[in-house]
């Protein structure tokens, strides 16, 4: 069965603090994601989402702080709006926006982490192996 | 009387008789039997009638050739000219070619933008805006030169300059002296943009009286007889620089409600304008712009107490 | 500065169907000011188009490259090793840079991935708006600092038009009347007698109409 590798960017004060609780409380979720701690989602650029892809990641998403609540005042809007235009970049590319969201928490959300996981993970799976790997896949 | 051309219209206003113009608007096509035909309907009726010139930027058949048509039914034609589709070299063909048709008035526009009509894709030309061509035209006449300033050898034309005024559109404190600048130019006759705000026409017109305005040249107050709500309601919000207070709207309402034939209500709306414009400082006459509805006029004409209309000479 | 704004990515794409290694360029004047064409869109893009190639089973090699300006010969002159050995160069300059390297390699292929729009400015974070007509003749003392060649939709010299009202230009509710900034600011600045000044015909002969134009320093020529 395909198992799907995915990217969390995480931002520092909100995603990858729930991350930390979603351990602390012994929750069990999808194995399948690589944390990546950014200090902010709004430090989050096409370029690296793109690299993501293109490495070979199936799924991505960058989970930042409730709106309101982030640390950097605005980071989460901007994140918000980058993840979107990248979407859109990968319908024109014929890889498929749906590979790719963005998630609101708060850092005492251990639970919402944990259910994230498995929301991307199931979504991922359903989609199948990026085709940029697929050929890679084929065999397993 | 000191006439500054063959115009029929100059000599009626000068001699101070209340006018009467009407409007008609070209077809989409290329005969002239709908044009003729409200000649023939209009003739008795008013004074002198102008011809829209792609008004909308809609494609029709042009002002100019529509005038000779017009004219050769006996009534007089005021040719449109937009500066929105014309370079200078072009309108002052164009007005060599008119004059020696026949053709005495021209009215000078700026011309609606052409996104509102049905070739937004084309190129706008604006060489010159409408107070340029207003002064262009009283040069080609008064200085006997071409835009460039050459000279004019002979057989010059002498047109009955016109003008647009909209006392409906902002800045408002500015439109009197906008209005001035075009008398300046030159503009001899002017046709305000329809008028269903009485009040805020007075106060124009108190500003225009109180410049002068009204003993340089002759102003025409603008009116349209509404056929329907749905009309109505058309102009309140979809045509740039147009006033339609809710209590005119309001009117055709009740009229409705009340079993009454709304046109009607229309009709008899319009009639109360007229008189009430024609007590107003300043007025010289009024334009009837029933577009698509031409029919209507003589019937509004006889209504205001304005049939028969007199004699040129 | 110059504002453009990139072409549809199918469009760039389909330009370069036929090649197999292209140079991706980007320009680090005005595109990179109005994030159409700077370092991180020409990286972006190279990104895209091989993604996109790498789906259709047709890998394509990108070499992408920043100008410091694509419209000076000695900023084009640099690129030319890396011209040497591709089948097409993506340009990701204005309209003016494009020409610059089509003219500079002229055995290249040269696409323009953006669509130049117009001269202009900031208003707001991630929005430009138009502001100068390039006419030739500025008249901007006249008018309070406001064109209006190019903010009145019919570049009238003696507005307002019939149209407007409400402060708004007859063609959208979201363009402002030219003209009523224009008496805005002259009446605050207690200019108002100038607006009735007849502003007489352009020379438009200054402008695009009297053909490609020129502009030349004698005293910086060598």
């Amino acid at each position: 069965m395909f198992e799907p590798r995915i990217v969390a960017f995480c931002c520092h004060y909100c995603a990858y603090s729930a991350a930390d609780l979603a351990g602390s409380m012994r929750l069990q979720y999808a194995p399948n994601i690589r944390v990546v701690e950014m200090p902010c989602s709004g430090t989050i650029d096409a370029r690296v989402i793109l690299a993501a892809f293109e490495d070979g990641a199936d799924g991505v998403y960058v989970a930042g702080c409730l709106e309101g609540d982030c640390h950097f005042l605005k980071g989460n809007f901007r994140a918000k709006k980058r993840v979107h235009y990248v979407k859109k970049l990968l319908d024109d590319i014929g890889l498929g926006g749906e590979r790719l969201e963005f998630y609101n928490l708060s850092a005492a959300m251990g639970t919402r982490f944990a259910e994230i996981a498995n929301e991307m993970t199931e979504r991922i799976r359903n989609l199948g192996p990026s085709p940029l790997r697929a050929k890679e896949v084929a065999g397993a | 009387m000191n006439l500054t051309t063959e115009s029929r219209l100059e000599k009626l206003l000068k001699r101070g008789e209340f006018v009467v113009t009407a409007e008609i608007g070209p077809p989409q096509h290329a005969s002239a039997h709908e044009i003729i035909h409200h000649a023939r309907m209009l003739k008795d009726y008013v004074d002198a009638t102008n011809i829209t010139d792609c008004q909308t930027a809609v494609v029709r058949l042009s002002s100019f050739a529509a005038a000779v048509h017009i004219l050769r039914e006996g009534l007089e034609p005021i040719m449109q000219m937009t500066c929105r589709d014309r370079n200078r070299i072009a309108m002052q063909a164009d007005l060599l070619g008119a004059y020696s048709l026949g053709i005495r008035n021209l009215l000078c526009l700026t011309g609606d933008h052409q996104s509102f009509g049905n070739h937004p894709t084309a190129k706008n030309v604006h060489d010159l805006d409408s107070i340029q061509l207003i002064n262009m035209v009283k040069r080609m006449r008064d200085d006997k030169v071409f835009a460039c300033g050459e000279p004019i050898k002979e057989h010059e034309p002498r047109f009955f300059i016109g003008a647009a005024a909209n006392p409906f559109a902002d800045p408002f404190e500015f439109r009197v002296l906008r209005l001035e600048k075009k008398i300046n130019a030159g503009a001899q006759f002017i046709q305000t943009q329809i008028i269903f705000d009485l009040e805020r026409f007075s106060r124009f017109m108190e500003m225009a009286v109180e410049r002068g305005l009204h003993e340089r040249a002759y102003i025409l107050a603008g009116l349209l007889p509404l056929k329907s709500i749905g009309a109505a309601r058309y102009m309140q919000k979809n045509v740039p620089g147009m006033i339609v207070p809710e209590e005119v709207i309001q009117r055709l309402r009740k009229a409705k409600d009340e079993g009454k034939d709304v046109a009607e209500e229309g009709v008899d709306m319009c009639v109360e304008f007229i008189n009430e414009v024609r007590k107003i400082k300043g007025v010289a006459g009024v334009h009837i712009m029933a577009i698509a509805w031409e029919e209507i006029v003589p019937t509004i004409v006889q209504k205001a107490g304005l049939y028969p209309r007199p004699k040129a000479d | 500065m110059i504002v453009a704004e990139q072409k549809p990515f199918a469009e760039i794409a389909g330009f370069v169907a036929d090649c197999n290694k292209i140079l991706v360029a980007g320009c680090l004047g005005c595109v990179a000011v109005c994030l159409a064409g700077g370092e991180k869109e020409t990286e972006i893009l190279a990104a895209a188009l091989r993604m996109h190639r790498r789906l259709q089973g047709k890998p394509l090699e990108t070499v992408t490259y920043t100008a410091t300006r694509q419209c000076d010969p000695e900023y084009v002159d640099a690129m030319a090793d890396l011209v040497k050995d591709v089948d097409a160069v993506v340009s990701l300059a204005c309209g003016v840079g494009v020409q610059y390297l089509a003219e500079r390699y002229r055995d290249k292929w040269v696409v323009p991935a953006l669509n130049t729009r117009f001269v202009g400015g900031s208003v707001a974070q991630g929005v430009w708006e138009e502001r100068c007509g390039l006419c030739g003749e500025c008249i901007l003392h006249k008018t309070g600092g406001i064109c209006p060649i190019i903010r009145c939709s019919k570049s009238l010299l003696n507005g307002p038009c019939g149209g407007s009202q409400y402060g708004k230009c007859e063609i959208s509710k979201d363009v402002p009347c030219a003209w009523q900034l224009i008496y805005d600011r002259m009446k605050a600045l207690g200019k108002l007698e100038w607006l009735l000044e007849y502003q007489p015909p352009k020379d438009w002969s200054k402008s695009r109409d009297g053909g490609p134009r020129k502009a030349v320093r004698e005293d910086a020529t060598i």
